[in-house]
């Protein structure tokens, strides 16, 4: 990230006199600042509201169940992991959390089978530890609060019907996710 | 079917209050105690929000942004993606809430109900931080040859984008 954020800056001035807009850059420099709180506070009411929704909903069990269901499908996806019943339980319980968009409680949980799962291989990743992370790195949260929150704090007046295009394009993301991983897992040479 | 969409979302909330009630949950002390959790994790990110949404202002003012969207435009084009778009791209696996700034700048440019910021909302919606994840995951259990998990999850967002460009067209019949 250092040199991500140095490299912007630096770029921005070079760029910025070279092409005469140095005082843009600078003004642009004060905005962003503030540009950055307003954002913050104008999502923050709808994202409070869902993280207490999604707590009314572990504390219901509703999770749970949700983790249950996801079991066999899962079951196909980490071959290696599938006998080992606790292993399975975090993986589940990840999963659910991720497309219930508890992200808080999703990592503890997803980091928590990549350590059981890498006990068996040290310092490599196995195909079952390359999946787990490549299903964490692919979106799968089925209501996306934040974007809901910028989009009506833009004045959307239904900010949420973007649902069926999110749920497309996050199916098709996770699909050729989990399709890569199949298929890499078969030809990759170390 | 709008409405439906529309509902959805409120029909959800209520189901789930009801759910829990009957389930003997203290619904109201759950829902203030995970709001407060909420605006944790907001605090904790407005200062990277604020570090990033300033280097990427100053990014956008200094014309860098058009000079390299302007390079890959036809690229970009052949693959049905607007290059208006491509800074969102371009930081989306990187840092989540650098995305959430230059996708919230972008739907407030061009309207959240504008072909481009629903575009833009849906990519934001449908794909992850890459680099972030994999850097916590492995990073916490040691692993040093990550092996094919960085292709793999790479070829994943690239779906992802291409996707939401298509979806949003198919769900909203427009012409990008």
């Amino acid at each position: 990230m250092t040199v991500i954020w140095t490299g912007m800056v630096v770029i921005s001035i070079l760029c910025g006199l070279a092409t005469g807009r140095g005082p843009e850059v600078a003004a642009a420099a004060v905005e962003g600042t503030s540009a950055a709180v307003q954002l913050a506070l104008s999502i923050a009411g709808m994202l409070c509201l869902w993280t207490g929704v999604m707590e009314v909903m572990r504390r219901s069990g509703l999770a749970d169940k949700l983790s249950q269901m996801l079991g066999p499908v899962l079951r196909r996806l980490f071959p290696q992991a599938a006998r080992d019943a606790e292993t399975m339980d975090s993986i589940s319980a990840n999963v659910s959390a991720n497309l219930l968009g508890l992200g808080s409680a999703a990592t503890p949980l997803g980091l928590e089978a990549a350590r059981r799962l890498a006990r068996r291989s040290p310092g490599v990743a196995s195909d079952s530890l390359c999946m787990l992370v490549v299903c964490n790195t692919a979106s799968i949260q089925l209501i996306p609060t934040t974007v809901a929150s910028v989009r009506a704090a833009q004045g959307c007046a239904a900010p949420f019907d973007i649902l069926p295009a999110v749920w497309l394009a996050s199916s098709l993301s996770v699909g050729v996710g989990i399709l890569a991983c199949i298929i890499f897992s078969k030809i990759w040479r170390d | 079917m709008d409405l439906f969409f529309t509902m959805l979302v409120p029909l959800t909330i209520a189901s789930i209050a009801l759910y829990a009630a009957g389930r003997g949950v203290d619904v109201y002390s759950a829902l203030v105690q995970g709001a407060g959790s909420g605006l944790e994790t907001l605090v904790k990110i407005i200062p990277a929000l604020v570090g990033l949404m300033t280097a990427v202002y100053m990014l956008r003012a200094s014309g860098a942004l058009e000079l390299l969207a302007g390079a890959l435009a036809p690229a970009l084009d052949r693959l049905g993606l607007p290059s208006e778009l491509l800074p969102l791209m371009l930081v989306r696996p990187i840092s989540g809430s650098a995305a959430l700034g230059v996708g919230a700048e972008l739907i407030s440019t061009y309207g959240p109900d504008s072909d481009l910021g629903r575009t833009a909302a849906v990519m934001l919606g449908s794909t992850e931080t890459t680099f972030y994840t994999i850097a916590v995951y492995f990073g916490a259990v040691g692993i040093t040859k990550t092996r094919y998990a960085v292709p793999a999850a790479l070829c994943a967002d690239l779906t992802g984008f291409l996707a939401a460009a298509w979806a949003v067209r198919i769900c909203f019949g427009s012409g990008i």
